[in-house]
């Protein structure tokens, strides 16, 4: 396929046999293989556990029943043993509903995105539209410290929060990520292009510094914005790491780490922990479909200007 | 400007300048100390000057997970980011309808976070009745029962196919953005010049990507060197005889799981200074093939 791809750039015109008939091949062939784990994990939740790994995809058309199609994967109310994802956990702390991790996620991949993203635009901002003394010298050290991987920390980090006394809580997951270094640059970016003229017109109308940020300079970096949202949003909801060392109650835990100890639990009823890692992708997929067009022109702009 | 311009900028900037204090300088100065330090958990240390670095350096467990860090970068950089490339320009026509859809079904692996990659290719990697073992018996007529995931051997492979999955298209859309800054006169005064295209794409092509492959190849490198989650999920831990074992999961198992601290920050310091370099090596090869 590569190899398709080179030579339909490298083989002279005259000679070039690849048409636009052949690059939709190429194309579709790569979509497929690309598509085919979301389209088998769809139809893996909606099996009967019996018949899960029988076939590929979903059972031939003469085989749908409720034998082989169902839902016990998410609701299985004939059994009294734990064996479907939406049943009530219990735990030493009480029963925990599979909504509760999706909450716990929901809520801090949020907070925490509307929090960076307030922090690292007012930053960029004050790096882009004013002249003070040491300004050149904190976007130097803004760059310096983004090449340094944020896991050289993570032992030093751990000691921090665990004498600050934030071990099991979320101020441990939402305050140390809360203004992000690359946010700030990717901001600053963005307020470079913002004509002067239009703060001072707002100054002279009496505007504050803060409500030239707020009313003036962020309506017109909303691309930035929505790309960076994604960004933040996908990293935290992603995480595992941070939540995975800091929280140990069971009904704060996150869809990563739930999951990750559901292989265990669940271990030999795939369809359950499937089921519940089909519903982990869909909010990052519905905002992605929301921001796409904001996000392909946030990402490459750094890399492309840069 | 007014007092309150002056002031503004510190203003704006303090929830910064602040958390960045707490949460970054002061850990950073920590790792220093913690490297050297024998550590029980964060409540007790001693000092041990070097020996945490000595013991991670002629440890045979680093030495494997720097080797398989290595390899699936070198992976990354040599077949992943060409085949990129490659869909790239051919995704890059100039009027086409169906480029948005195929870009967004290309990158759609990236929202998936590593840990969800890791449980989903588990199943698809299962001897028999996986989808990639199935796969791979109609296609090439082998592959339906090898154990992917439990053979030593097959480990790293497995890891890299993922891999692809996962940020082929990620880094398609670079060289995509990247391949609008070809110069398409420049390509055709070359082609009316009778150069063949081999010879196009490396003195047309190259040189108006090159500022975008050099960030590509630096963050596909930073990015590889630090891989651990993905296969902590998918092979429950780091594999068959540690064949699945990365610097990132070496740490984290030290740190975490052993609750060695102060080698945790060792470790942490070798892998900082690993990608150091290599950002620095291939930025240097970068500037020193510079044609003009």
């Amino acid at each position: 396929m590569v190899g398709l791809g080179l030579s339909y750039l490298l083989l002279p015109k005259q000679r070039q046999r690849i048409t636009t008939i052949q690059r939709y091949v190429v194309l579709l062939l790569v979509a497929i293989l690309i598509l085919s784990p979301f389209l088998w994990l769809v139809s893996a939740v909606f099996k009967d556990t019996d018949v899960l790994m029988q076939y590929a995809f979903l059972p031939p058309l003469s085989e749908w029943s409720s034998e082989t199609l169902n839902l016990k994967n998410f609701y299985n109310p004939e059994t009294e043993e734990l064996d479907s994802l939406f049943e009530a956990e219990k735990t030493i702390e009480g029963e925990v509903h599979f909504w509760r991790y999706l909450a716990n996620s929901l809520f801090l991949a949020s907070t925490s995105t509307i929090v960076t993203l307030f922090f690292s635009s007012l930053g960029g901002y004050a790096l882009a539209k004013y002249e003070f003394h040491g300004k050149y010298a904190i976007i130097s050290f803004m760059l310096g410290t983004m090449m340094i991987p944020g896991l050289l920390l993570l032992a030093p980090l751990y000691n921090l929060i665990y004498k600050i006394g934030w071990m099991d809580s979320y101020w441990a997951l939402l305050v140390p990520g809360a203004s992000s270094a690359f946010g700030m640059f990717l901001f600053r970016q963005a307020c470079l292009s913002v004509p002067n003229s239009l703060m001072e017109a707002a100054r002279i109308d009496g505007c504050s510094e803060f409500s030239i940020y707020l009313n003036i300079v962020m309506p017109l970096v909303r691309p930035m914005t929505g790309a960076f949202c994604l960004v933040s949003f996908l990293g935290n909801w992603n995480s595992f790491v941070y939540p995975n060392i800091y929280i140990q109650t069971q009904s704060k835990l996150t869809l990563p780490v739930i999951l990750n100890q559901f292989v265990d639990v669940y271990s030999q009823q795939y369809g359950i922990f499937l089921a519940g890692t089909l519903i982990a992708i869909i909010p990052p997929a519905i905002l992605f479909f929301a921001l796409q067009r904001e996000f392909i022109s946030g990402l490459t702009s750094g890399a492309i200007k840069g | 400007m007014t007092p309150s311009n002056r002031r503004a900028p510190w203003f704006f900037l303090s929830p910064y300048l602040l958390l960045t204090l707490i949460f970054f300088i002061y850990p950073f100065l920590n790792a220093i100390i913690l490297a050297f330090h024998q550590t029980n958990g964060p409540k007790s240390r001693a000092f041990v000057g070097w020996r945490n670095f000595i013991f991670v350096l002629s440890d045979s467990d680093f030495h494997t997970a720097f080797w398989n860090t290595t390899i699936y970068a070198l992976a990354s950089i040599c077949v992943q980011l060409p085949l990129s490339l490659g869909f790239a320009m051919l995704l890059n026509a100039k009027k086409d309808n169906l480029k948005g859809i195929f870009r967004l079904i290309l990158f759609s692996p990236h929202l998936v976070g590593q840990v969800f990659v890791g449980i989903i290719f588990a199943l698809l990697f299962m001897p028999r009745h996986g989808l990639f073992n199935r796969f791979l018996q109609g296609l090439i007529f082998w592959g339906l029962d090898q154990e992917w995931l439990s053979n030593p051997a097959l480990v790293m492979p497995a890891l890299i196919i993922v891999s692809m999955w996962m940020y082929v298209g990620f880094n398609m859309i670079y060289f995509l953005a990247a391949l609008q800054n070809v110069d398409q006169e420049l390509t055709e005064a070359a082609m009316i010049d009778g150069a063949n295209a081999w010879h196009r794409f490396w003195t047309v092509t190259v040189p108006a990507i090159k500022p975008v492959a050099v960030f590509v190849v630096i963050m596909s490198t930073i990015g590889s060197y630090q891989l651990f989650e993905m296969p902590y999920s998918m092979l429950r831990g780091y594999g068959p005889k540690n064949a699945g074992l990365t610097i990132v999961g070496y740490l984290y198992r030290t740190a975490f799981e052993t609750g060695d601290l102060g080698t945790g920050a060792a470790i942490g310091w070798v892998l900082a200074l690993i990608i150091f370099t290599f950002s620095m090596a291939q930025m240097a090869i970068a500037r020193g093939t510079e044609i003009d």
